[in-house]
């Protein structure tokens, strides 16, 4: 997607250093766009350079080259102006420990330049709209983490940015709490805030975003909708197959010239089939393979197959 | 908004944030404030000479009064810690919760400067608040004369905000789990060594400790007080103190702000 009026985060050769004995390249040339409304996902594993692609975003990374504009301004000559029109929701709970529920939404409206009537009236609508009201008085430090990160999202939004930037927004909840963050998240888009965030949950990007770009070793591999990464991999199953010999030419020849088989890879220790469907395949690998077979096991073609493909690693690993 | 109108109206944001914990934490703002000196003045000044025990200098001054100045420019100092480098400390270190101050639409920098002007108005209450107690406890009288009260509004002022200056400097340099060791190794020293308890000038027969002692902050607040308080004990040139604490304003204050952006910014 190229820069239009319609951008809200314009990402242009985004590189970053960390200077040391031995320097690490965290982002290495990023260029991404992120349309006014859309709900952008940054997914990628534990170190993949998301979480500094969006400190550079929130002007507490300093870029090493490259540009980040927000709304039109650029983040590293005018980041006090930028981060008007930004919220941020850390991975870590940085409500204020000194102040209630209700002080913390209140605060950051004066921050950012709110009268007392405004910020009181606006504090009032926050804790109403995330079901806060209640707790209004607590403080912060009585909140579980699902209460905690609702208290953090209304305050990220409580000066109405356009863009909202979450940085693995579910680490740490338990299910229950990730379900009604994700509502919550989706409410933020029928208020016609732009959210971008950060994951290394391949459900979370698949059932949120509009857009994912998949992260890895400071690069973006492809960014599409979810629904097109997935048709990528060019199959609907994945079966993994643990043999005593995967790399037994013969083997995979056969393997291949069975009805339904789509591709055959051999990556690691696994020799990965690609299917649309497992009717009457398995019984078929089974008689093929016969005593060379070890273990087997079936995947749905995810966001995490696609990183897998592209990568040969695991989400996880 | 024009950039000056929004820097402004974010910086009293967070003055407001900080004055509004500071009127609900007052109770134990004006106890750890007064706690020390109480107990210093009332020992040395009041049950000392009860018992028999009193000082006395040879030319005639009370220890009472000797001490006044020092008294002050410590609850002054002690605010530095108390207000900016222990709370940041754990802010920046622990919880993070600095956070947001750091992403309101206001040069970081100032974020920082904030911390300074706050703790200063916090040591200017400080020394309002312990002058009454260090006046009217101890036995002896306590002489307190204001040859020029320009000079004592600015030692104050001066003083306070190199305390607040000092107190970013320690909280952006010391992790939260060596919080205790600083106080052993930073606040006792300079406390002790600091000119509190004696002029500078009494100094002159230890006289590589009396040269030693300029590198600390607190002996130009202790001596800046002297000269605008108590004027016939001996004490540094007033544009001595005066461009001393100018210094340690700027020079703390840039080391300050500088650690502060290191900390926030990578």
């Amino acid at each position: 997607m190229t820069d239009t009026n319609d951008s809200i985060v314009s990402i242009r050769g985004l590189t970053k250093r960390y200077p040391g004995t031995v320097p690490v390249d965290a982002v290495c040339g990023i260029d991404l766009t992120v349309a006014k409304g859309e709900l952008f996902g940054l997914l990628g594993p534990n170190g993949a350079g998301k979480s500094t692609t969006i400190g550079v975003c929130t002007t507490r990374t300093l870029p090493t080259t490259g540009t980040v504009r927000i709304a039109g301004l650029d983040v590293v000559a005018t980041p006090a102006r930028a981060r008007r029109h930004m919220g941020v929701v850390p991975q870590y709970n940085t409500l204020d420990r000194q102040c209630t529920v209700w002080e913390n939404i209140y605060f950051h409206c004066r921050y950012f330049g709110f009268s007392s009537d405004i910020s009181r009236r606006r504090t009032a609508e926050l804790l109403e709209m995330f079901r806060l009201t209640e707790r209004a008085k607590s403080s912060v430090r009585e909140l579980s983490g699902g209460l905690a990160q609702r208290v953090q999202i209304a305050r990220a939004i409580a000066h109405e940015p356009e863009v909202l930037f979450l940085d693995e927004p579910s680490a740490g909840l338990d299910p229950q709490s990730r379900l009604a963050l994700w509502d919550s998240i989706r409410q933020l888009l029928t208020r016609g805030i732009t959210v971008v965030l950060t994951t290394h949950y391949m459900e979370e990007a698949d059932e949120l975003c509009d857009r994912v770009a998949i992260i890895d070793h400071g690069k973006i591999l492809v960014c599409d909708t979810p629904s097109n990464l997935k048709q990528s991999v060019g199959a609907q199953k994945l079966i993994n197959l643990h043999l005593r010999d995967q790399n037994d030419p013969a083997l995979q020849q056969s393997l291949h010239a069975l009805a339904g088989i789509k591709a055959v890879e051999v990556k690691a220790d696994v020799l990965r089939l690609f299917a649309d469907s497992l009717d009457g395949l398995l019984p078929k690998i089974v008689e093929v393979t016969g005593s060379q077979l070890k273990d087997i096991s079936i995947t749905e073609a995810s966001l995490e197959t696609v990183f897998l493909k592209l990568t040969g690693r695991d989400l996880r690993e | 908004m024009n950039n000056s109108m929004l820097y402004a109206r974010a910086f009293w944001g967070l003055m407001l944030r900080d004055l509004y914990v500071l009127r609900r934490d007052f109770v134990a703002f004006a106890v750890r404030t007064l706690m020390n000196p109480f107990m210093f003045v009332f020992v040395f000044t009041y049950l000392f000479p009860k018992m028999g025990q009193g000082f006395q200098n040879a030319r005639g001054i009370s220890f009472g009064t000797l001490i006044l100045p020092g008294l002050i420019a410590v609850a002054i100092f002690v605010q530095g810690i108390m207000a900016v480098a222990l709370p940041l400390s754990f802010e920046i270190g622990t919880t993070r919760e600095i956070d947001d101050r750091v992403m309101s639409p206001l040069p970081v920098s100032w974020v920082a400067i904030e911390k300074i002007i706050f703790s200063a108005i916090q040591s200017v209450i400080a020394a309002l608040v312990v002058f009454p107690l260090i006046y009217f406890i101890p036995v002896s009288p306590v002489h307190v004369h204001v040859d020029s009260w320009t000079v004592l509004v600015f030692t104050v002022i001066l003083a306070s905000l190199a305390s607040g200056a000092m107190g970013l400097m320690i909280g952006t340099i010391v992790k939260p789990q060596h919080v205790a060791l600083m106080f052993g190794i930073v606040v006792v020293p300079i406390t002790f060594l600091g000119c509190v308890y004696y002029p500078w000038a009494f100094l002159q027969k230890v006289r590589w400790l009396q040269y030693l002692v300029l590198l600390n902050p607190l002996v130009y607040m202790s001596e800046g007080l002297r000269t605008a308080l108590t004027p016939e004990t001996p004490h540094m040139p007033v544009w001595a103190t005066g461009i001393a604490l100018l210094l340690c304003v700027g020079l703390i204050g840039y080391i300050g702000v500088r650690g502060f952006l290191n900390r926030i910014l990578s």
